[in-house]
């Protein structure tokens, strides 16, 4: 499974991921930092880095990235202050990006993973604040291209970069990092986690050394991992050249390389481009922070309950198997939804089961968008719940039932009123159909009296049939044996 | 109709004596005959300046002007952005370059009803001394046409100086406007750092730049100034406190105020002329009832080298966004964009420019980042510390602003010789503290000499009341240049 | 003393064109002006801390407000190249 097993060489590999957070406006200006418009619609004169403009720093943005930090545990810094980093790119307008370097928010913090069905801390080193950049489009590909085209309605969005300590030991551990990092972060409503339109990106540093050996090795930097998919692959792909080259007694060469998906393998970016002096010095235009013990206890209390504590508390709490706990708390809005549920329908297993069975087999379960807006509210699946509780239907009925509420967005009782799928649990009519169901067929009545037990069932299953499903099992299971033991 | 002050102006305006339209085309045309020999402005904004004066002329008419600046007619150095007018910093590299926006100070003088009569000339990105360094045309001192008026705001000076405009906005870095007042003998005040909002000023180093005033008096400069200072939500370094009503605080005299004299500001090698009148400013003040002590600045020798660090490492960085992408000049014909940006640099960019980027970018390089910006960071508080010392036994702060007066084109050929003219201007930049320069005598040549008045942060009204007690004891602005 | 390979790596990362003359010119003016910021190493700064703000401000922020953007056009005008509504430049990648 690993592509180091066998192997006498450990992997070390650190990511560094970058999130877009869910503000209204840009990091430094005014403009809505939404995706999507018509290129250059969405900038300004900050934002395209126009001759005489000044940022401003938005709050909202540093009080998200704090959320963000408490959750991982991390150490809020005091003083924190915004640095300016210098290089040469056209996608970013004044070719320096506002970013944090030497007093970043906050450092120190650990995120949980589970790695081959263990929990495991990874640690994080820092976690910081700045500017996104504008897109490019090529004309052709980067490295064909005759003239490259920039939108810069990105530019300025707010970026969170997290970086993580050297703690992974496998690309499947790096796959699952940055899934538990997506669902913290969209737990906590900072990130949409999109992955596919660029709210969340990932870089890697990746390196080999022999095992048991203290130092690392020559580190590579991998870009462009755009999802989980491309970080296992991709992380794959350069452990295996790496563990090649060193086996063949090879120097790896400390780089920057690409990966591409198309071709499912990292190339060498041109070193002379990518060898920076970043030249960081504190941004003049913006003063220094300091982050008021209050208000870091304040966003702290406002918190939500994070996947990994809640999974936790699903299986204490509402004595759920573990297994249906991960499954729930796979995103925010599927969990809160499971608890909405059992708050109408206080028996957590069997709205478990629904949900799960039922609910996950139409919505995906970290769409929190359409689980959001599910056709079936919780409370109207506690009100399908009640009705096979108290009788009114049965088990097999309420499946179709939650089908129709999920096409109709009615609520269950509605449904069975106007559908006529009340459960007959009239004994006296039951009793009717059970004897003309037992005069149909002796042959069952011999069998079962010979001591096939399964003959009872086929008996059961008639009954039902004549009632179009809905006669009430249990009153049917127990005429059926009152009356054959009568025979 | 030109060469009124502010006040009188607005005095006039309001018995009916004449109007902003007669007033503003008299400018208008005086600029048209006398500024070809002077090369004060970039742009002239004629029509612009005629439709606002005609609104000012209906403000008055309904006896409802905005305010002191209604109707005035001011000038702006060419680095303040300017709606819809090119704004070129005095660079070939912004030659054709119209923002989309004004600057908060500019938006202020028009929400003031100032009459905006064009752009100013000034050293290319407010690098240089002299404005011999701007891209377009070197500008003349209105008192000797053969000396330069002094710079990088040499435009705005010279306007105010040679009667082209009523008063002037210009920038100060480390001098850019005292020194230029002083060499074209009008009042130049830098405002404490973050009086005035930067938005809309083209940055050349973040840390210092202000927007101040130029003015015929002191009235003036604190008519002007009080136009455009006060918080700005678009500058997170503008400072969010009440200001003052300058004007109204001019009155009150020195009596009983504490003046400093530093010692470090009377050097070898300065122009002794200089050095007389100041020590005779420094004696009408205690006639006029100040109490006179000896302090001192011992940092002060080390403030040019400090800024000249600072300063060109902020440029640096400020500067790097010219690489002919977004907005301004584009070479044509490169392989690629990094020849493309290059080429676009070296061919936009002047000697004095290029010099100061390459300057700041090896200030900050590593390896050398802890030598030069690191310890010039740590010297820069050590200068602060020798103003704040200073500060607790004086009131104000009074010396020369410049070691020379104005020098000939092309005389200081050497760009260290003409960085140690800011000797004594660039320590109050780098501590942010506000600082005016008056005019306080002539050279046996018969060139202005400045006075230089530094007062403690947010606290302009002292040094202007300080200025206005003395040029009201003087009689040093009788004498005008003569253009005509 | 700065080097000639000095300045051709800082021009480099300045995006600076120089010719030869303006290498060797560049280099010399410099070098006069550094050894004049020498002096600063003369200045025992040990302790002292770094000023990188002349007025001692803190925690200036602005609330998340969605402002109307810029008209596209506008934001444009002073491209010096462009295809549509973006932005063109010269091929990337060096030669
Ligand atoms: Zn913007």
């Amino acid at each position: 499974m690993s592509a180091t097993v066998g192997t006498g060489w450990e992997v070390v590999i650190g990511l560094e991921v970058h999130a877009q957070l869910l503000t209204r406006s840009k990091m430094f200006c005014g403009c809505p930092a939404a995706f999507g418009a018509a290129p250059n619609s969405r900038t300004c004169p900050v934002c395209q880095g126009m001759p005489g403009v000044l940022p401003v720093v938005n709050r909202r943005a540093i009080e998200l990235a704090i959320r963000t930090a408490l959750a991982f545990d991390c150490r809020v810094n005091e003083a924190c202050r915004f640095a300016r980093k210098h290089y040469y790119y056209p996608d970013m307008p004044k070719n320096f990006q506002i970013s944090q370097y030497e007093e970043p928010l906050a450092e120190e913090g650990v995120l949980e993973i589970d790695a081959e069905g263990a929990s495991r801390p990874i640690g994080i080193q820092r976690l910081h604040l700045e500017e996104d950049v504008g897109k490019l489009v090529h004309e052709g590909t980067l490295e064909t291209a005759r003239a490259s085209l920039v939108d810069y309605n990105r530019s300025g969005v707010p970026l969170m970069e997290t970086v993580s300590k050297p703690d992974l030991r496998s690309p499947e551990e790096a796959a699952a990092y940055l899934k538990s990092f997506r669902a913290v972060l969209v737990y906590l409503g900072v990130c949409d986690g999109n992955m596919e339109e660029g709210s969340l990106r990932c870089d890697a540093n990746v390196s080999l050394r022999p095992r048991g050996a203290t130092e690392l090795g020559t580190k590579v930097e991998i870009k462009n991992l755009n999802s989980f998919r491309n970080v296992q692959h991709a992380l794959e792909f350069e452990v295996t050249r790496q563990r090649r080259a060193l086996e063949a007694g090879e120097r790896v060469a400390q780089e920057t390389r690409l990966w591409d998906a198309d071709r499912a393998l990292t190339r060498s970016m041109r070193s002379k481009e990518f060898a920076h002096d970043y030249r960081y010095f504190p941004e003049p235009d913006l003063v220094p922070l300091t982050i008021a013990r209050a208000w870091v206890e304040e966003i702290r209390a406002g918190l939500p309950e994070l996947p990994r504590r809640r999974r936790q508390r699903f299986v204490a709490q509402h004595g759920l198997p573990p297994y249906d706990a991960e499954v729930l708390t796979q995103s925010r809005a599927l969990a809160d939804y499971f608890e909405a549920a059992v708050r109408e329908f206080p028996q957590p297993k069997t709205v478990s089961n629904w949900v799960m069975s039922e609910l996950l087999r139409v919505l995906p379960a970290d769409d929190e968008r359409a689980i959001q807006g599910a056709p079936i509210t919780p409370a109207r699946l506690g009100g399908l719940l009640a009705l096979i509780e108290d009788g009114t239907i049965s088990g097999k009925i309420a499946k179709d039932v939650f089908e129709k509420m999920f096409r109709t967005g009615d609520d269950a009782r509605a449904i069975v009123a106007r559908e006529g799928l009340t459960q007959v649990a009239d004994e006296g009519a039951l009793a009717a159909i059970v004897d003309q169901v037992m005069a149909r067929n002796p042959k069952a009545i011999e069998d079962y009296k010979k001591g096939k037990t399964a003959a009872a069932k086929a008996l059961v299953g008639q009954v039902m049939k004549a009632t179009g499903g809905k006669a009430n099992p249990g009153i049917v299971n127990r005429l059926l044996e009152e009356k054959l033991s009568k025979t | 109709m030109t060469g009124l002050t502010i006040h009188e102006l607005g005095a006039a305006y309001r018995r009916g004596e004449t109007t902003p339209t007669q007033v503003v085309a008299a400018y208008l045309a005086r600029i048209e005959r006398l500024d070809a020999r002077v090369g004060a402005y970039l742009t002239v904004t004629r029509e612009a300046a005629l439709r606002a004066a005609a609104a000012a002329d209906a403000r008055h008419r309904a006896g409802t002007p905005l305010g002191p600046l209604d109707g005035v007619p001011l000038a702006v150095k060419d680095v303040l952005c300017t709606r819809g007018v090119r704004t070129t910093c005095g660079s070939k590299i912004l030659e054709r370059f119209v923002p989309p926006y004004d600057a908060t100070a500019v938006e202020r003088l028009a929400a003031a009803g100032a009459v905006l009569l064009g752009k100013t000339n000034m050293d290319e990105f407010a690098m240089g001394s002299s404005t011999e360094h701007s891209a377009f045309r070197p500008t003349k001192n209105p008192w000797d046409l053969a000396r330069v008026p002094g710079g990088s705001s040499g435009g705005s000076a010279a306007a105010v100086a040679g009667d082209l405009a009523a008063g002037a906005f210009g920038t100060d870095t480390g001098g850019s406007v005292r020194q230029p007042a002083a060499f074209c003998g009008v009042v130049g005040l830098k405002p404490t750092y973050g009086r005035v909002s930067r938005y809309g000023l083209v940055a050349f180093a973040s840390s210092l730049d202000q927007i101040g005033p130029l003015g015929q008096d002191v009235r003036d400069a604190a008519l002007l100034l009080g136009a455009v200072a006060g918080h700005d939500p678009r500058d997170a370094t503008s400072v969010d406190a009440p200001v003052p009503d300058y004007a109204a605080a001019l009155d009150g005299g020195v009596r009983g105020l504490r003046v400093g004299v530093p010692r470090e500001y009377f050097i070898e090698g300065m122009d002794p002329e200089v050095g007389r009148a100041v020590r005779e400013a420094v004696e009408t003040l205690r006639g006029l009832g100040a109490t006179v002590e000896d302090v001192s600045l011992p940092t002060t020798d080390y403030g040019i080298a400090v800024y000249y660090v600072i300063a060109p490492a902020e440029a640096s960085s400020n500067l790097a966004r010219y690489d002919g992408v977004k907005y301004g000049l584009r070479v044509g014909g490169a392989k690629d964009l990094i020849e493309m940006s290059s080429r676009t640099r070296a061919a936009g960019f002047g000697a004095e420019v290029k010099r100061r980027i390459m300057l700041g970018t090896y200030a900050l390089s590593a390896g050398y980042h802890d030598a030069y910006y690191g310890r010039a960071q740590k010297v820069r508080t050590l200068v602060r510390r020798d103003f704040a010392r200073a500060f607790e036994r004086v009131d104000l702060l009074v010396g020369p602003t410049t070691p020379n007066v104005a020098f000939r084109l092309g005389e200081k050929e050497d760009p260290l010789a003409m960085y140690l003219n800011d000797v004594f201007t660039v320590p109050t930049s780098l501590a942010g503290l506000p600082a005016v320069s008056v005019r306080c005598g002539f050279s046996a040549a018969g060139l202005p000499i400045g006075l230089q008045l530094i007062g403690r942060a947010f606290d302009e009204p002292t040094i202007l009341r300080a200025a206005h007690a003395y040029e009201r004891a003087t009689s040093w602005l009788a004498r005008r240049p003569s253009l005509a | 003393m700065i080097s000639r390979d000095d300045v051709v790596q800082v021009a480099r990362l300045a995006r600076l064109e120089l010719s030869e003359a303006e290498l060797e010119r560049m280099r010399r003016q410099l070098d006069g002006i550094l050894a004049y910021i020498d002096q600063l190493k003369a200045l025992d700064v040990a302790g002292v801390e770094p000023t990188s703000h002349a007025v001692p401000l803190t925690n200036v922020m602005r609330e998340d407000e969605a402002a109307p953007c810029w008209p596209q056009e506008e934001m444009l005008a002073n491209a010096p190249d462009r295809a549509g509504e973006l932005f063109r430049v010269p091929r990337i990648i060096e030669d």
